[in-house]
């Protein structure tokens, strides 16, 4: 069964359309990746699965549940670790996790134990009964993860889960969701900025941009969209004959270099040096999700901020004439 | 209703109250001027009830009044969990917004009893004893006064986006619920204007309960101050549950 599937949601705001007609379809048990620039939709898109905003317009369903019909239903299976911390400052861990057993009804005998064992996986429990107030981010985030599986949801969302941690506390957090696609087949959907944690957590990814889907595939699909290996040119460099060699998919010129993608650099950068004509400088990488990253959403974010930016001086102008 | 989720919230704002004593402290300092100060410096102030002082008379006044700025306060209080996030973990939460309005709305009930109590105690030692049956009274006054009076103040904070409203609401509807209650005065010699606002005032009916209980006298019958504050108990819950169900997550 699909754990998530919508059907062309979108939600509208007075200025901004922030999600643009987004369908899918997430099976149970995916790691499913959310990657987009700032303001691309990906907040709202999850804001709507987890039924804290209304969709503008079409439908979804989460664990079998209509978001719009049955928002109950939907809460009741599914935890949410929000990009900005929500644990109550005035409270400490232990009550945190006690007040939130409580109004996901979590049956009262299992609320204590539970509340050690979660304690225990994210590390927190010699601080249990400190204020949160007293908290570090990193410990914060913990508590904040703790919550939301402690009601053993079987649809976590986290939203920037490691935004602002430290590179120890970032791995554990990885290693925690691991664990829980591998021990309690969760379904996990995660956003976030870190293109090393896409692409080593997410079973799929999509790139959101303008509040649509540009790109929907696994990391390594994604990467062979690109080419497997870059290769980085200087010198007198014969653009044309590059191009005609049959592994190279793309020749653009940067700067000062040459990028060239292609597949399979061991067997085939010999012939290619040997037909790129007076080479002073190499550099061969594998592709990395950061590549996949700006070519798909990348130019669309530099058209979007002139566009932005005009139609913004336009509406100051507007506005001060309709003042006149 | 889940009254388990009740509860819970109910158990938080307890905990929350015991930890910021400063809150029950501050919000006690006004009443206690007037108590103190207004109560005993009006020369030759005396009292429209006979038998009494006129501080005495208006000790009714105050509680209703400590009971008013408790509420309220507690109330507006929301903007700030909304400000904290931690709104946001209540809101996705699986309970109703009504579950989570009478959540709230008792722990409401709860501070503004916590008050009373002291306010009793202050009462009782220094301005007028009261018998164990009047006391009993008095707190059982207190819920339903303190649950329509919270009400509003939920209502008013679910739809405030920041606490930079808070001194208007006090200036422009606390303060002026409080004046026009007749807390301070006999609403029978009042001016004509000053009945007619007072009319539609839920404070008024609070403190002529009050003074009914602790007096023995007040300017309506008791069942037309018990009719009327259940019908604003009735009326603030109805917006007060409407405007929780239209909170959203904030951007």
């Amino acid at each position: 069964m699909a754990a998530i599937i919508t059907d062309n949601l979108v939600k509208r705001y007075a200025e901004v359309t922030a999600v643009n007609g987004v369908s899918l379809e997430i099976p149970e048990g995916e790691v499913f990746g959310l990657l987009g620039p700032n303001g691309a939709g990906k907040t709202t898109l999850i804001s709507m699965l987890a039924t804290l905003v209304r969709p503008t317009s079409g439908t979804a369903l989460v664990a079998g549940r209509d978001i719009i019909k049955e928002p109950l239903e939907v809460r009741r299976n599914i935890g949410i670790v929000f990009q900005e911390p929500s644990v109550d400052d005035l409270l400490t861990a232990r009550e945190n996790l006690q007040l939130h057993s409580m109004l996901y009804g979590v049956p009262r005998r299992e609320i204590a134990p539970r509340i050690e064992q979660f304690l225990k996986l994210v590390n927190l429990s010699d601080r249990a009964d400190s204020l949160v107030k007293t908290y570090s981010g990193g410990m914060r985030r913990r508590l904040e993860i703790a919550r939301g599986l402690i009601h053993g949801p079987k649809i976590l969302f986290l939203d920037e889960p490691t935004l602002g941690l430290d590179p120890a506390s970032r791995k554990a957090v990885w290693t925690h969701i691991r664990e829980l696609k591998e021990r309690h087949n969760t379904t996990i959907i995660l956003t976030t900025h870190y293109m090393e944690e896409a692409d080593s957590l997410a079973d799929r990814i999509a790139i959101i941009n303008q509040g649509r889907i540009i790109e929907l595939d696994t990391p390594e699909a994604l990467k062979r969209k690109v080419g497997q290996d870059l290769v980085f040119l200087k010198g007198e460099i014969d653009e044309a004959a590059l191009r005609a060699l049959p592994f190279v998919k793309t020749v653009e010129r940067e700067n000062s270099h040459y990028k060239i993608s292609i597949e399979d650099s061991g067997a085939n950068l010999h012939a290619l040096l040997n037909a790129g004509g007076k080479i002073t400088e190499v550099e061969v990488r594998r592709v990395t999700l950061d590549d996949v990253f700006l070519k798909f959403a990348g130019q669309q974010i530099s058209e979007d901020a002139d566009e932005k930016a005009e139609g913004m001086f336009e509406r100051i102008a507007q506005h001060k004439a309709v003042r006149r | 209703m889940n009254f388990y989720a009740v509860y819970a919230i109910l158990l938080r704002e307890a905990k929350i109250f015991l930890r910021e004593k400063e809150r029950i402290v501050s919000i006690l300092i006004s009443p206690l001027l007037f108590l103190f100060v207004m109560g005993r410096g009006i020369t030759g102030g005396h009292s429209p009830v006979a038998g009494f002082t006129y501080q005495q008379f208006i000790f009714p006044g105050i509680m209703a009044m400590v009971i008013l700025f408790t509420s309220i306060t507690y109330g507006l209080y929301i903007v700030w969990d909304k400000r904290l996030d931690f709104l946001k973990e209540v809101l996705a939460a699986p309970i109703s917004r009504a579950t989570l309005f009478f959540g709230k709305a008792m722990g409401g009930m709860l501070g503004a009893l916590i008050e009373t109590v002291i306010l009793l105690v202050i009462g009782a030692l220094f301005i007028l004893p009261q018998t164990l049956l009047q006391v009993l009274l008095c707190l059982l006054a207190a819920f339903p006064v303190a649950y329509m009076i919270t009400n509003l103040g939920l209502t008013i904070g679910a739809r405030m986006k920041s606490m930079e409203g808070f001194g208007l609401v006090m200036s422009f509807l606390t303060w002026p619920l409080f004046f026009f209650s007749g807390a301070l005065f006999d609403l029978q010699t009042a001016a004509p204007y000053i009945k007619a606002i007072s009319l539609v005032d839920p404070v008024t009916y609070a403190v002529d309960l009050l003074r009914i209980i602790m007096l023995g006298q007040g300017y309506f019958t008791l069942w037309q101050d018990l009719g009327a504050i259940a019908a604003f108990c009735l009326a603030t819950t109805l917006i007060g549950v409407s405007a929780f169900g239209k909170l959203q997550q904030e951007k």
